[in-house]
């Protein structure tokens, strides 16, 4: 590990489902602190390279580094072996993902969402788990929220609380997957709040899929255009949203702005 | 009906029987199939404890990630949901004491119904663990919680929730076929009501009691499982 290292690197990544390839070898990486939105066509790849570095999806080749350490291999004799359960869990930890449809505990209260990790996963005292998870609740502006059920919370509310649950485990890499797409339009602005907040604060590595081009030009350092499974354009929001070279970057982004 | 209604309608026939049973011309057969009643009740209790047990072990181990483990439970399943629970009692009480395996009336009764149930229970468990959805597994697992943590903490509290009424129905199912357990010469309701008919011969009375008694079991049985559901499922409703 050493301070050249991007934050998540992506070597020839290749991931197929049965015959369909939906990442084609693809190289990709994002350096520490930095925030990199991920656009693109529906069906172009953009959860699955979530999913593969959130180790929700086995990949047929290539190797993802995190920090400079393999993720899905480890390194014994000099050689890369496929790595065990014990070393992907350790890497994982660094990692934290929000999912699209809040995937919230539903038997649990928002306290109890937050700290079940940090308590049962990692050992940390109850109480200190539990004074922690109330400030990240007090800092998503739902600290009364604590004792909720998920089912009387709005969708904003518990994509807030899924936020303050995954913060919990102290990650150091943020994936967020439409965080917004399943809202009610009203209350897509006090999650963005939320994430612009933690992109800012410059203490996490952000990976974020999103159609909100208005924010992501807000709050990237980066944005990569996504299609088939590869990169055809990356760049600052700035130039990749305001003046894209890619022509299909250019329909896309008519597309997604005609909609609004 | 309401349940607080059904309650207190059985609570009060339970008195009214146990007032009959001890005051009326009744009292020359009603004992017997109050004994028997508790016969019933014991090995029913008992099964029960064993049926969930083994519900809940066969059920999450057909889901397990090892092969054995998961054949296991499979074989356990398809033999017990094949046969027939009168035969599998013969069985425990008459053919393994050939092989030196010797139990008693009741133990062979509880062995047969819970382990026979417990098949059938094992089903509806996995078919509710099934039901919870994909992305709580991927939360928990984003979480870093270990596979043991995933299921324990996360899976079965969820699909407890969702096994409830299928279980209720396999343990009314499994206090009626109690019934059968007279074939290893234990005296429950059913029996003892045969014994009192064959010495009184007051065939009517006594088999409408007898009916009733098994009414009033299942009763309390429904009666539990709805409680239990609409406790366990307070937050849940809008979840789903
Ligand atoms: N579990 C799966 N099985 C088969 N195909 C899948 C699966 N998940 C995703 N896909 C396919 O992979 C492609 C990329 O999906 P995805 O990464 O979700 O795209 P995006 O998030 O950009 O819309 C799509 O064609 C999708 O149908
Ligand atoms: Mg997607």
């Amino acid at each position: 590990m050493s301070d050249r290292d991007p934050k998540v690197r992506f070597e020839k990544v290749t991931k197929t489902y049965g015959t369909l390839q939906v990442l084609d070898s693809l190289d990709f990486h994002a350096d520490n602190g930095e925030v990199v939105t991920v656009i693109g066509p529906s069906g172009s790849g953009k959860t699955t390279v979530l999913r593969v570095l959130m180790t929700l999806e086995d990949i047929q080749s290539g190797v993802i580094y995190i920090d400079g350490e393999p993720l899905n291999k480890m390194s014994r004799g000099g050689r890369l072996v496929p790595a065990s359960k014990a070393h992907v869990r350790r890497i994982r930890a660094k990692i934290g993902m929000v999912f699209q449809n809040f995937n919230l505990f539903p038997h649990m209260t928002a306290l109890q969402n937050c700290i079940e990790a940090p308590v049962h996963g990692k050992g940390v005292a109850k109480g200190q788990a539990t004074t922690e998870a109330l400030e990240l609740l007090d800092m998503v502006g739902l600290a009364d929220k604590r004792d909720h059920y998920p089912s009387q919370l709005s969708g904003g509310q518990q994509q807030r609380v899924a936020i303050a649950r995954t913060l919990a485990m102290r990650p150091e890499i943020l994936l967020f997957d439409e965080p917004t797409s399943a809202l009610d339009p009203e209350m897509v602005g006090e999650v963005l709040n939320v994430i612009r907040d933690l992109a800012r604060s410059g203490r996490y590595t952000i990976l974020l899929v999103t159609h909100q081009m208005g924010f992501a030009r807000e709050v990237s350092d980066r944005v990569c255009f996504f299609d088939g499974g590869r990169i055809l354009e990356e760049g600052a929001p700035r130039d990749l949203l305001g003046d894209p070279r890619n022509e299909r970057t250019r329909q896309f982004l008519s597309k997604v702005l005609e909609a609004r | 009906m309401s349940r607080r209604l059904a309650a207190v309608l059985v609570l009060l026939g339970f008195l009214a029987g146990l007032a009959i049973a001890t005051f009326s011309e009744y009292r020359i057969f009603l004992p017997a199939l109050l004994r028997g009643a508790v016969v019933t009740v014991k090995v029913g209790v008992l099964s029960i404890a064993l049926f969930y047990a083994m519900a809940f072990i066969a059920g999450i181990g057909r889901l397990n990630k090892n092969r054995i483990i998961r054949y296991t439970a499979t074989v356990y399943i398809e033999v017990f949901r094949g046969t027939s629970l009168l035969v599998i009692l013969f069985w425990l009480f008459f053919v393994l004491p050939e092989f030196g395996v010797i139990l008693s009336p009741l133990a062979a009764a509880v062995l047969g119904m819970g382990l026979n149930y417990g098949a059938y229970g094992a089903e509806v468990v996995r078919g509710a663990i099934l039901a919870v959805p994909r992305g709580q597994y991927e939360a928990s697992l984003a979480l870093n919680m270990t596979p043991r943590k995933q299921m324990l903490r996360v899976v079965l509290p969820q699909a407890v929730l969702v096994t409830i009424p299928g279980l209720s129905n396999l343990t009314i199912e499994l206090i009626k076929a109690t019934a059968l357990v007279s074939a290893v010469t234990l005296v429950d309701i059913t029996f003892a009501s045969v014994q009192q008919n064959q010495i009184h011969l007051r065939t009517i009375d006594i088999f409408v009691i007898t009916l009733l008694l098994y009414y009033c079991l299942a009763q309390f049985v429904r009666f539990g499982g709805g409680m239990l559901e609409a406790r366990a499922s307070r937050h849940l409703a809008k979840a789903r």
